[in-house]
């Protein structure tokens, strides 16, 4: 019996890949010319061209760049045309100089190194373009032109600026990719965070799990961190087993965060032998961006030790030969023998190193000392003792199927059919205690063209009138050609159900089930027109109604606070945000309209009199001003903006929702428009 | 108004020949002793579709409408399934009016045929307390239909008849409908004014007109608006002469 054994190492982000640099050359040049405030130099090249030459003089003006000889008058005036925030700082206008620092400029290096920081890259590439025109010029790295000055010469190159978009290339120690960042993910324990995993490029650079993030970030500080998360590997890890127990081996059994036992007796000859199998699995895996170590051997124990410990070799694979396994594994560390990190404490404390100091100790002290788990675990890896495998068992999808001697071709033996088909996967379903929630019927006609009709459920159901009549009311959609020869229903997507209990017309019920109305309705019309209103707690009338999924309604309990959080000493009890205090119309404009001709005394009385859509209405009641501020934390746009509402009538009693912008005492609240934004009843 | 006990009676054959005789129906009663008397079944048929259009084509009109089913909506007993065309409700007005958010669910369909469609799914579905749809138009054959799905069951199928075009009235198409009125927004009720300033807005008032009812007469009367249990109430009748309107100056006691 041979047992083979994946180890995973944790994935590694495809994503990442700073190394991989490839630059815009069109965006680099674009802010390189942005940030010199024009080109420094468009002169064509060893052309004859001198300075103020009145036949160049023209063309250059046209695209607006520099060149020596201008006025001053000229430069200011360009200046003044550009947008402010291209306009160049003050320092700098009046006097060629220096560009002021910037105040995240680089301290010099302890050793005296010069300030910067951004080393001059040694190869630019130089795009091919430019190839031709590769002649010394000022825009090329370490140019230094001084017959040419422009007005604006910031004292930047666009060498720097390239070096400075583009991220310095990292020369990492000897890691096994080059190029690739160190990346480690981290969890919290306790009050620090530490490493819980890290990529080999980290591990080159020293970084082993268990370090604390701090140490971590002060050592290489271009290290890229993200959240460990064990749920999700926990999950990605029985997908990978169910994949593998699908294709390659029935036994596929998880072993520990890490790794998976499968069992390839018998299965083996079919890929290709042991080694080839195991080979095939590291390279799929690798494909999918996991770096895989497969261990090989007779018995469980000695597979994960081999896994774990060994060496593998340029597969990945480490083959134990057959015969005794104990003697296989004994030079491996004693971690191989799956023991807890009590018991090697205290064997390191004893001097015992490797597998075979460990078996050739006695075994009753042993046993009288760590325990018979210990001893277990070497039996299990010499073979003594079995270690059944809990299998994953991968999920089989549903189907139900109908084949036809006679070609259906009308829509009421096809109905009749669906029904028989629904009864018969909700006896499926009921048996495998799920519901489903996606199905999908498929029709295949006598020219094989397979039509389908699917049909969404919002609560997982088995209820057979319920998808019978979800499924019938598609059917005009199938088109039955010379005739559908069978009909299968697929459940895509099934949630576990336990026993429904019936309740039909028994009960009066105090919350009567919305689902199948829901399904019925999102499967007539779409999950995105049906929903419920949500109370938002916001002032701003259009902002203050959400939308909510239809079916589990809005009752969120309040969060409670802590003893000692001081909103607890408000007895009063929250408002609902639509209280009726502040009244609100009935309907909403999506856009408030402007109004015109509006007479209203100032600066907190109703108007009087306003025209809206060509009609003009005089106002006989009013109430308000209701001020609504706007939500500076939304926009900062609305930092000052007001708006006053008012709740008028006219003389036919027709009652409108008016505000104002502006509280008319600054200016920046609003410019005193008014607009309708709603009707009252 | 009592009346003479001949009519009463045959008033109960006719009940009685018109099938579904001796069950009393499930009505949803106003709560305004003036209203329930003046409906046949006393209030609104529980089972049974009921029309609602506005007077005018204007927006004012339009939103009394809305909030006079959403009165009726929020006295219903269970959830609302409301059929939207465009998406101008507004649900913190309906609030303000007893229908609160976590019973309402909105759907929004395309054209009329869908909303008329949709309508009758949550009819069909007997778990709901009122089904409210916006139309333009509705045949009779839609509305029979839409009538059929609401007998034998306890959901009251409201359908608000927006306004086709300028000048149509949307209550001139015959309909299946149990009860059809007309709805128009009225001046509030009035507030003692202060002299050359606007006077407040008291209770909003509708002039609601029942057009025609199955088995009873039609009337008109004026109501004050739904409060936020979703009541409509009636004026209190004026002793005196009704204070004016505006900013007509009272004439101080002391004269």
């Amino acid at each position: 019996m041979r047992r083979a054994e994946p180890s995973l190492a944790p994935p590694r982000p495809d994503r990442v890949a700073p190394g991989a640099f490839k630059p815009g050359w069109t965006a680099i040049k674009q802010r390189c010319d942005a940030e010199q405030g024009g080109k420094q130099c468009d002169a064509p090249r060893n052309s004859g061209w001198r300075p103020g030459a009145k036949w160049a003089r023209g063309s250059s003006e046209a695209e607006g760049a520099t060149w020596a000889g201008e006025t001053r008058r000229d430069v200011a005036r360009r200046i003044a045309a550009l947008p402010a925030h291209q306009r160049p700082p003050m320092r700098e206008m009046g006097r060629r100089s220096e560009a002021a620092d910037h105040p995240y400029k680089r301290l010099p290096g302890d050793d005296g190194t010069k300030a910067g920081g951004w080393p001059e890259p040694a190869g630019v590439p130089i795009p091919s373009r430019a190839a031709k025109q590769h002649r010394p010029g000022s825009n090329d790295p370490g140019a230094a032109m001084k017959e040419v000055a422009a007005f604006l010469d910031t004292g930047r190159s666009t060498a720097a600026t390239v070096a400075r978009v583009r991220p310095p290339d990292h020369v990492p120690p000897a890691p096994p990719q080059d190029g690739a960042s160190p990346l480690v993910t981290v969890q919290k324990t306790g009050s620090r965070i530490e490493v819980a995993a890290a990529s080999p490029a980290a591990r080159a650079l020293g970084i082993i799990p268990g370090m604390a993030l701090t140490q971590v970030r002060a050592a290489t500080p271009e290290v890229i961190v993200r959240d460990a998360d064990p749920d999700g590997d926990a999950r990605a890890l029985r997908r990978l087993a169910i994949l593998l127990a699908r294709r390659w081996t029935p036994v596929v059994a998880i072993a520990d965060a890490q790794s998976l036992f499968l069992d390839i007796s018998g299965v083996a000859h079919l890929h290709g032998g042991e080694h080839a199998m195991a080979r095939r699995i590291v390279r799929l895996l690798a494909r999918g961006g996991i770096t895989a170590r497969i261990g090989i051997a007779d018995t469980t124990g000695a597979a994960w030790a081999c896994a774990h410990h060994a060496l593998p070799d340029t597969d990945g694979v480490a083959l134990l030969p057959g015969g005794d396994t104990i003697d296989a594994i004994a030079p491996l560390p004693a971690e191989a023998l799956r023991i807890d990190a009590r018991a090697l404490e205290l064997l390191r404390r004893l001097g015992v190193e490797t597998v075979a100091e460990v078996v050739a100790m006695p075994r009753a002290p042993l046993v009288r000392r760590f325990g018979a788990a210990f001893v277990t675990r070497i039996d299990q890896a010499s073979g003594q003792v079995a270690e059944p495998l809990d299998p994953i068992i991968p999920p089989v999808a549903i189907t139900v199927e109908q084949r036809f001697a006679e070609p259906l071709l009308t829509a009421e033996p096809i109905a009749y059919w669906i029904g028989q088909l629904v009864q018969r996967l909700a006896d499926e379903l009921a048996k495998a205690g799920r519901g489903a929630r996606t199905l999908v019927l498929a029709a295949a006609r006598i020219d094989t063209h397979v039509q389908t009709i699917r049909i969404g459920l919002a609560r997982a159901t088995r209820t057979p009138d319920h998808l019978l009549r979800l499924l019938v009311r598609r059917i005009d959609r199938l088109d039955p050609g010379f005739g559908i020869e069978a009909l299968t229903l697929h459940v895509q997507r099934a949630d576990p159900l336990g026993a429904e209990a019936f309740d039909g017309d028994l009960a009066e019920g105090e919350r009567p089930d919305l689902a199948p109305l829901v399904d019925a309705i999102v499967n007539r019309i779409g999950t995105r027109r049906l929903w419920r209103a949500r109370a938002i707690d916001s002032d701003v009338p259009e902002r203050s109604v959400g939308g909510a999924a239809p079916l589990d309604p809005p009752e969120r309990a309040a969060p409670s606070w802590r003893r000692d959080d001081v909103r607890r000493l408000d007895q009063r009890g929250q408002d609902h945000p639509w209280h009726p205090r502040w009244p609100r119309p009935a309907r909403l404009l999506r856009r408030p309209e402007p109004v015109d001709n509006v007479m209203a005394g100032f600066p907190d009385q109703p108007p009087r009199r306003f025209t809206w859509r060509g009609v003009t209405h005089r106002i006989v009641r009013g109430d308000g001003p209701e001020r609504i501020t706007g939500e500076w934390w939304r926009r900062s746009g609305e930092r000052d903006a007001i708006r006053d509402y008012y709740q008028v009538e006219d003389e036919d009693g027709r009652r409108f929702w008016l505000f104002r912008r502006g509280d008319g005492e600054r200016a920046a609240t609003g410019d005193l428009s008014w607009y309708v934004h709603g009707t009252f009843g | 108004m009592s009346e003479p006990s001949v009519l009463q009676s045959l008033r109960d054959t006719l009940r009685a020949i018109e099938g579904n005789g001796h069950r009393r129906r499930a009505v949803l009663p106003f709560g305004a002793e003036r209203i329930d008397s003046r409906l046949a079944d006393g209030g609104l048929r529980l089972d049974a579709l009921h029309e609602v259009a506005a007077a005018t084509p204007g927006m004012g009109d339009d939103a009394s409408a809305t909030l006079f089913l959403a009165g009726i909506a929020a006295r219903a007993w269970g959830p609302v399934l409301w059929v939207v065309r465009r998406r101008d409700l507004f649900a913190p007005g309906l609030y303000q009016s007893g229908l609160s958010p976590d019973r309402v669910l909105y759907a929004e369909a395309a054209d009329d045929a869908e909303v008329l469609a949709l309508m009758e799914e949550g009819l069909r579905h007997r778990a709901l307390g009122a089904v409210i749809g916006e139309t333009r138009r509705a045949a009779m054959a839609s509305t029979r239909r839409l009538q059929l799905a609401a007998e034998n069951g306890r959901t009251i199928a409201l359908l608000l008849k927006r306004h086709a075009r300028e000048g149509a009235d949307p209550l001139a198409v015959p309909s299946a409908a149990v009860t059809r009125w007309r709805v128009a927004s009225a001046p509030s009720t009035p507030l003692p004014s202060a002299p050359y300033a606007l006077t407040g807005i008291g209770r909003a008032r509708w002039d609601i007109d029942l057009v025609r009812q199955r088995g009873g007469e039609p009337f008109q009367l004026l109501v004050e608006a739904c409060d936020e249990t979703g009541r409509i109430a009636l004026p209190a009748r004026m002793v005196d002469r009704p204070v004016a309107a505006g900013g007509a100056v009272a004439r101080t006691a002391a004269a």
